[in-house]
């Protein structure tokens, strides 16, 4: 009871610091209210920063109209194929390298300096490789995808405990059984690890595709408000996507507690 | 009839891979038979290649120079006749207790309800019926020890190799373990090689005891016969004349192995 208090508490303070956010922003922003502070036109904080209130009407407007839900829909597309391209090459290829000495020798190098490189540049590259739609964008995620996964993975393959492996073998496990029940459990649990971060990446390969050119998405929205100065737009835009990231993440959560039961939470107290 | 279990002139040597010129000679010209049905342990001090002893016998290692023969037959590659027990954990912690027992006859292709019907037994037999799905890191140090023993047991091995098996236990959990496996074991006398650097366990599971002298270069410097009656109780015997007469003796030729063990490790 005490602890559930507690939670309350907190919850009751974090909606408190995000109205009080809000009612600042309104404050600030509305022409008229409060005396403008640095800007000599009264509406020049509203023309920057836009209105909370109308930001709200524009996303209430998209919901009830049902606008918003196609482009949801891509950038959901977006998201999930550069998550699943992504995962499962990082995976099938982090497995390769870790289990084959010469040829990750070889590659790592080229490796290293493809993920030094600051991949959002090959948009471009992709927007005339695979025109402006869907294609592009996932294959911007994938890029940042496949990196995050593979390295956890080349990690985790090669981090599995030689104990266990030797029990496996003494166990009669051949090469490829051993693949299967020792090295992909093992590699799909540092793949797990890196969950959050590989759908965020693909969540930001989407929206950053659909920025530099597209003609749907939510990014889309955004470059489209952006081009007119429709700053209230474009905030709404950025609400939205907020609200869609923590939506993912919750399920990626969701995700991991179903499939990592057999990992040890910390303050779990279930020995028997 | 040939040893279920045979080391010729085993000798064992690491080299650095960093510096090929730095070699360390874990075992020198070790030969040791084990006959069938035999429990033979292996004591010495800490850090003289009992466990490498062990792999080279398990297949998991080959030896610079030396045969190993399994009933009669060369050792090439794994040795599929020997259940192997390791001293630190060697469960798959992504699969349950049962997934775990039940791993080696996956791994023989076995069916589903075959498989799942002698793990079923297999976990009652040590104990943990009603424990089939947890996961290693919600069972005990000593249920563990038990999964372990009855993933290697249920593939009904000729021989079992054990590693200080149960130097990770509490000396209550440790004594009942030990009971349990001569319970086990006694059932149907597989040959065993049991390491332990605890003297005591060595006496009171065996038929035989074989004292290795401290490394670098282990050799074997004792070979004692244990002919205390079975079955016995761990706990028990330790209390009886014959018992610490052998002890007294054994602790005897090993003492000065040990020191010399414990010199050099303080280098």
């Amino acid at each position: 009871m005490r602890n559930s208090g507690a939670n309350l508490g907190l919850r009751v303070w974090q909606v408190a610091l995000l109205a009080g956010v809000f009612l600042a922003w309104h404050l600030l922003s509305v022409p008229g209210i409060v005396p403008p502070l640095y800007f000599d036109d009264p509406y020049r904080a509203a023309f920057l920063f836009g209105e909370p209130l109308k930001v709200f009407g524009r996303i209430w407007n998209w919901f009830i109209g049902g606008d918003i839900y196609r482009h949801l829909w891509v950038t959901l597309v977006e998201t999930m194929l550069a998550f699943v391209i992504g995962t499962v090459s990082g995976v099938a290829i982090g497995i390769w390298l870790a289990l084959a000495p010469t040829a990750s020798a070889i590659f790592d190098p080229y490796i290293k300096a493809l993920n030094a490189m600051p991949r959002v540049i090959l948009a471009p590259i992709f927007f005339v490789w695979f025109g402006l739609g869907i294609a592009s964008k996932v294959a911007l995620g994938v890029t940042l995808v496949f990196f995050i996964v593979f390295f956890n993975v080349y990690q985790g393959v090669r981090e599995v405990s030689p104990v266990v492996l030797a029990n496996a073998r003494m166990l009669g496990a051949s090469q490829k059984q051993l693949l299967r029940y020792v090295y992909l459990p093992s590699a799909m649990s540092w793949m797990f690890a890196s969950l959050h971060n590989s759908v965020g990446l693909a969540f930001v390969g989407a929206v950053v595709g659909e920025y530099l050119g597209s003609s749907e998405g939510v990014g889309y929205l955004i470059l489209q408000a952006e081009g007119v100065f429709d700053i209230n737009t474009v905030f709404a835009g950025i609400l939205v996507l907020t609200a869609f990231a923590l939506v993912l993440d919750w399920a990626v959560t969701l995700a991991e507690k179903r499939l990592m039961v057999w990992q040890p939470r910390s303050g779990e107290t279930e020995r028997i | 009839m040939s040893p279920a279990l045979a080391l010729e002139n085993i000798t064992c040597t690491f080299v650095s891979r960093e510096d090929r010129t730095q070699r360390y000679t874990a075992v020198k010209d070790t030969t040791l038979a084990v006959a069938p049905g035999e429990f033979v342990s292996v004591v010495g001090p800490t850090g003289c290649g009992k466990s490498t002893l062990l792999n080279i016998a398990a297949g998991l290692l080959e030896p610079s120079a030396g045969r190993v023969a399994v009933f009669g037959e060369t050792l090439l590659g794994i040795n599929s006749r020997a259940g192997y027990l390791f001293q630190t954990e060697a469960l798959m912690p992504w699969r349950n207790a049962l997934g775990n027992i039940t791993a080696g006859l996956e791994f023989r292709g076995l069916e589903r309800h075959e498989y799942l019907e002698k793990g079923d037994e297999w976990l009652r037999r040590v104990g943990l019926g009603g424990f089939g799905d947890r996961y290693p890191h919600q069972l005990s140090g000593g249920m563990r020890k038990r999964v372990s023993l009855a993933q290697t047991l249920i593939l009904n091995p000729q021989m079992l190799l054990m590693d200080e098996p149960f130097s990770a236990l509490d000396i209550q959990t440790r004594q009942l373990m030990e009971n349990e496996l001569l319970e086990l074991w006694s059932a149907d006398r597989k040959s065993v090689v049991f390491i332990t650097h605890d003297l005591e366990e060595a006496i009171a599971l065996s038929d035989r005891v074989v004292v290795l002298s401290a490394g670098p270069e282990a050799h074997p410097i004792g070979d004692y016969r244990i002919d205390l009656p079975r079955p016995r109780d761990v706990a028990e015997v330790r209390l009886t004349p014959m018992f610490l007469e052998l002890l007294a003796e054994i602790w005897h030729s090993m003492k000065d192995e040990v020191l010399k063990g414990y010199a050099q490790q303080r280098r």
